[in-house]
């Protein structure tokens, strides 16, 4: 008998404090396990910015810095340029970097800052209780979109990984989802392909992660699952939108999902 | 014959195992409630159609509890 599958050393043995049914936890196992892969813990520096994951020094055991609300990306500059030996990552949810931290997010990619983004989009902000996000759906119920989001008030969803691809900083960017273990799969390839991008020095790295979050969406975790599948994702279609290693070259009117 | 562990205290009951399941071989316990007050996930094996190893749950448990023990060879020998 062979033990197969446990839970990487690096993820502490203290338990999430996260809902039922959601993605965070697999977010952070994901990013356990490429830390183990490469050898990462004594040199990885993770930055998480404020909401549902602000708890990151809890769960892994590497060194972080917690950053104010919306400049992870900011600090994570100062933290890469000083220590450029350093393996340095954000941990950012949609209300963090898509609403106030954009202008962050932006130039940080726009000059090639060599670290590595995760953005973990539920369409809502999570921590705070289910307010809108720039994110949330067209037509989804937030508590203050009582009428569901009209884009006549509130605009359209945010696409940040296909806004970001294709600034000439960034060398990598990608949207994965979790809601099966196929799709965890993919999203843990896709995320090695951000983590070499990072140790090959290529220039800034975008890991995109739909992700659920039954309580604010008031569903249940497997009408979460539903929900994903039918509604989320064809508002944010999965898929490797740029990946500047030679190999994997997004040719002419290739549709993104085929790399993944 | 492979088999998996569930550390039941620390499950939340988001059920995202027992639907990774092929062999429906996890259930929810609707007669227990662990400490953080949840109904657990169960693994119960079934000798017709016994656990293959293939870890599809443990890649899916948000909550990484699920070890995966798998007899030496291929998955679903």
């Amino acid at each position: 008998m062979q033990k197969v599958f446990a839970r990487p050393a690096t993820l502490l043995e203290t338990g999430f404090h996260f809902c039922p049914g959601c993605h965070h936890g697999i977010v952070h196992r994901l990013l356990c396990e490429m830390l183990e892969r490469y050898n990462l813990q004594e040199k990885a520096v993770g930055v998480p910015g404020v909401g549902c994951g602000v708890f990151l020094y809890d769960y892994i055991a590497i060194d972080v810095c917690e950053a104010p609300h919306g400049r992870a990306t900011a600090v994570a500059t100062g933290i890469k340029r000083v220590q450029p030996d350093h393996f340095v990552f954000t941990y950012q949810g949609d209300g963090d970097l898509g609403a106030i931290g954009t202008a962050e997010v932006i130039h940080a990619a726009n000059r090639g800052e060599n670290f590595t983004v995760i953005f973990v989009n539920n369409s809502v902000y999570g921590m705070t209780g289910g307010q809108m996000a720039p994110t949330t759906l067209l037509g989804q119920y937030t508590t203050t979109s009582p009428a569901g989001r009209d884009s006549r008030n509130d605009g359209y969803p945010l696409h940040l990984a296909e806004m970001l691809a294709p600034l000439e900083g960034v060398a990598f960017a990608a949207r994965v989802s979790l809601h099966t273990p196929a799709h965890v799969k993919k999203a843990r390839r896709a995320l090695q392909r951000a983590f070499e991008t990072q140790l090959e020095k290529r220039g800034f790295s975008f890991m995109e992660f739909v992700s659920a979050c039954p309580t604010n969406w008031h569903l249940t975790t497997l009408q979460s699952v539903e929900h994903i599948e039918q509604k989320m994702l064809s508002v944010f279609p999965l898929g490797i939108y740029k990946n500047t290693a030679a190999a994997t070259v997004r040719k002419e009117g290739e549709p993104a999902d085929a790399l993944l | 014959m492979s088999r998996i562990t569930i550390r039941e205290e620390g499950c939340k009951g988001c059920s995202y195992c027992v639907l990774a399941c092929k062999r429906k071989l996890i259930r929810i316990d609707q007669d227990r409630i662990n400490n953080l007050g949840y109904n657990p996930a169960v693994f119960s094996d079934n000798n017709e159609e016994p656990c293959t190893g293939c870890a599809l749950c443990a890649e899916i448990c948000p909550e990484v509890l699920i070890e995966v023990y798998r007899q030496q060879g291929r998955v679903g020998a």
